[in-house]
């Protein structure tokens, strides 16, 4: 796990500042900048993956299992897209 | 040991360039660097050089093309000159802070206006702090050998630094000199095949060139200092090793007729050789003057300096470059800083000279110390100015 | 392989069935891999970024890329972290084009002189419109002149956004930002055209340059695909609507794509070894002020504005169509 930059000492970074942990980015939680947040109803889901498509945060992926779209409430930035482009209506955005 | 042939510097270096197997060349003409690329381009078309020669549109994108060569893990080369190291420039503090080796061959020369495409060391000073490993030369076959040297240095992974061999323009690029060939078995024994720390491939994903926030900016470049200050043994070991593949044997600061001098001479570069020859005439009407030529400018090997001058009366420095309202030219504020602390200082002056390919015989560096001496000035002396 | 690529758009039969059975059924062809991932700080609703994450979906993890100074760089990489799980670099604003083909030089000599395994990798370069249509200008000529293989993609959300707004010679005429503000002197804010990326990449001669929408991103996919199989270098503009720039809600960006699109705004084509081709072309298109209609940077224009600009997309439209008819008779 990376440390937090204000912790790291000259001697740690690695040569060139590269960093060789693929998207270890994802330990930063975009959630908390949510002041909406969306509303799922899976029995109104047509399970046509737009929503999956179109978020800019990744934040949504499929359960197959349960037959359902989860959302993942650390990185959702509550923008929106994916109830507004909803074909079925089955998302909507509520006071976080 | 290899051949000796008369041959133009910028060609030798070129050839020693191809027989290092360098597999990427940014190449944009500039005067007086273009027969280096030249060169390597008829060594590529021949097929004697298996090399992506890159003819990019601008020097800018010469640079670039090496940071992004480099960082794939391919041998990497480029040369340029005054105009061309300023549009560079951005580029070049980037390439030795995300520790990149590659090497440049600059051909010093002034930096406009107005245009001269003559020799000084404007351009070289501009980019004084730019984190990389700057070696000046002497003559041809100093520079010939800087070429396996730097490419050694640089790629050596206790540096990973690029590494900056700087040429005077015309006097050192276009002479025609007796050089030392190298054989290909002994660039296999002298400069083992580049292994970079990191590479950009798939198979070991990597990010580069992340950027810094306040927090962590400071201890990034506490890094690079401490890389580059690192490079220094390497270079000399570097220097060593080829001493014994070559007999000429390269030290960071080089001494000439210093012993019992009450004057120094300190310059870097072509102009070193004329010094000797106004020191030889001036040791023999009985003054007890010595010349010192400092090849290693970055890191800047201080002990070896400090040992060198402490002992002296007067230190004349020969400086190519001037620093315009400052408070002294940049090799003289160097010298001057460095031995500052030091409770046997010499005192030290400066004599901006040879600007913008203006010629300087050993009469004229035997008349500077002569002005200097009696003059006694502190801030910076342009000789030979007119009016 | 462009017809590696399903057709996933949601037409209204297929919403039909699938709203019979309601279950979930893994996209055919879609890459479920992401490449940039979760945690990147993008703006919300941010369209740039959704448009990189459906390049980097079409060209798979065997891919190095190379990012010019901008809002994708500085909302993915503060050291010490990374939002990409792709090799990547980033050297400065104008030299993307010139660092990927420094990249692409160094992979194939190092593949020749067998020092690496003679993998298949694609190049990737990217910039935004002031890095690409602007400050990366030559970087970007050079790159195409010299025939790297490279893709080259501009993520076009045209402003500075992220130094707050300013102006780029890929503004949109009557658009306002914060150098090009409406007053009683520049009426309608931005008062030049915005410079036409695809035709001057296509004057270069490379076999394959085209516009592209995340909005459309099966057509976005599709045309990273066939660029990743021409022999050389290929040039995709792609539009990114981006709401804290335009003023805009913040869910509305992927409307804005559509009708960007179907009011001819940026109308979506390529040019494939010089032919010119629409990949979509409404049968009609929709009046721009729909288009304008709640973008807070085009507030400003009256109906004289509107009209000029109306009368400049439909010319821009009409001479498009010709010459996609006039390539398609050939």
């Amino acid at each position: 796990m990376t440390k937090p930059m204000d912790q790291i000492l000259w001697q740690e970074i690695e040569p060139g500042g590269v960093i060789t942990e693929p998207g270890n980015a994802s330990c930063y939680h975009t959630g908390a900048w949510r002041s909406q947040k969306p509303k799922y109803d899976p029995d109104t889901c047509i399970k046509c993956w737009r929503c999956y498509i179109m978020c800019p945060d990744c934040a949504i992926s499929p359960d197959y299992e349960n037959n359902v779209f989860v959302w993942n409430f650390n990185y959702c930035k509550g923008c929106g897209i994916c109830a507004y482009e909803c074909p079925a209506n089955a998302i909507v955005m509520e006071e976080d | 040991m290899g051949q000796k042939v008369g041959i133009e510097v910028s060609i030798a270096a070129a050839d020693a360039v191809g027989l290092c197997d360098v597999d990427v060349v940014a190449a944009y003409p500039i005067t007086p660097q273009t027969h280096v690329v030249e060169h390597l381009a008829e060594l590529c078309a021949s097929g004697h050089l298996d090399a992506e020669f890159v003819p990019v549109e601008s020097e800018h994108s010469a640079m670039s093309v090496c940071c992004g060569s480099a960082a794939a893990g391919a041998r990497t080369f480029t040369a340029t000159s005054a105009q061309g190291l300023a549009l560079m420039a951005e580029i070049v503090y980037i390439a030795s802070s995300m520790r990149l080796p590659m090497v440049m061959f600059l051909a010093n020369r002034a930096l406009s206006a107005p245009l001269s495409i003559w020799n000084d060391h404007s351009d070289t000073m501009m980019v004084r702090d730019c984190g990389w490993v700057q070696v000046f030369c002497q003559n041809g076959q100093e520079v010939y050998d800087s070429i396996f040297h730097a490419f050694k240095v640089s790629e050596d992974k206790r540096v990973s630094l690029p590494v900056m061999i700087n040429v005077d323009g015309f006097a050192l690029t276009h002479v025609i000199e007796p050089i030392e060939f190298w054989t290909k078995e002994m660039v296999k024994q002298y400069l083992p095949p580049f292994q970079p720390i990191h590479t950009l491939h798939p198979d070991k994903v990597v990010t580069m060139g992340a950027f810094g926030m306040p927090e962590i900016y400071t201890e990034a470049k506490k890094a690079l200092d401490v890389a580059l200050w690192n490079s220094g043994p390497v270079v000399v070991e570097a220097w060593n090793e080829m001493a014994k593949l070559t007999g000429r044997q390269y030290l960071p600061v080089e001494k000439y007729r210093t012993e019992e001098a009450e004057t120094l001479i300190l310059a870097m570069g072509s102009i070193c050789e004329t010094a000797s020859l106004a020191v030889d005439e001036m040791r023999e009407s009985g003054r007890k003057i010595g010349m010192i030529n400092l090849r290693l400018w970055r890191p800047l090997p201080t002990e070896e300096l400090i040992k060198a001058l402490a002992g002296a009366r007067d230190v004349i420095v020969l400086d190519r470059a001037l620093t315009p309202g400052g408070a002294n030219s940049p090799l003289t504020s160097e010298i001057r800083t460095l031995m500052y602390a030091e409770p046997n200082r010499p005192n030290i002056y400066c004599m901006v000279a040879g600007l913008g390919g203006r010629d300087v015989t050993p009469n004229d560096i035997k008349v500077m110390v002569d002005t200097a001496l009696a003059d006694k000035h502190t801030g910076h002396y342009i000789y030979g100015v007119r009016g | 392989m462009a017809s590696a690529v399903s057709d996933v758009s949601i037409t209204e039969t297929k919403m039909a069935e699938t709203e019979k059975k309601k279950v979930i059924k893994p996209l055919k062809n879609f890459p479920m891999e992401e490449y940039i991932n979760s945690g990147h700080r993008a703006c919300q609703g941010c369209a740039e970024v959704l448009a990189v994450r459906h390049v980097l979906k079409a060209i798979g993890p065997d891919v190095v890329m190379a990012m010019a100074t901008g809002c994708m760089e500085i909302i993915s990489s503060p050291y010490p972290y990374t939002s990409w799980t792709v090799p990547w670099i980033h050297i400065a604003f104008e030299n993307a084009a010139a660092v990927a083909s420094g990249i692409e030089a160094g992979l194939k000599a190092l593949k020749r002189k067998k020092r690496i395994p003679d993998k298949e990798i694609t190049i990737l370069a990217m910039g935004g419109d002031g890095g690409t249509t602007d400050i990366g200008f030559q970087a970007l000529s050079g790159m195409m002149e010299r025939g790297h293989k490279i893709i080259y993609v501009c993520v076009d959300n045209e402003a500075y956004m992220n130094t707050g707004i300013q102006r780029s010679s890929s503004t949109p005429f009557g658009a306002t930002t914060t150098t090009s503000p409406a007053g009683r002197v520049a009426p309608a804010g931005q008062m030049t055209w915005k410079k036409d990326m695809v035709a001057i990449a296509a004057a270069h001669g490379i076999p394959y340059t085209a516009t592209a929408c995340p909005t459309f991103y099966n057509d976005l996919q599709k045309k990273i695909l066939k660029a990743k199989e021409v022999d050389g270098p290929s040039y995709i503009h792609i539009l990114s609507v981006c709401p804290t720039g335009w003023r805009v809600p913040l869910h509305k960006a992927i409307e804005y794509g559509q009708l960007a699109v179907d009011t001819g705004v940026f109308p979506l084509y390529e040019v494939e070894n010089g032919v010119w081709k629409l990949n979509r072309k409404p049968k009609e298109l929709k009046p721009v002020v729909e288009y304008f209609k709640g973008q807070g940077r085009y507030r400003h224009l009256d109906d004289t504005l509107t009209a000029e600009i109306q009368d400049k997309i439909t010319a821009r439209w009409n001479r498009l169509v010709k010459m996609c008819e006039a390539d398609k008779e050939d």
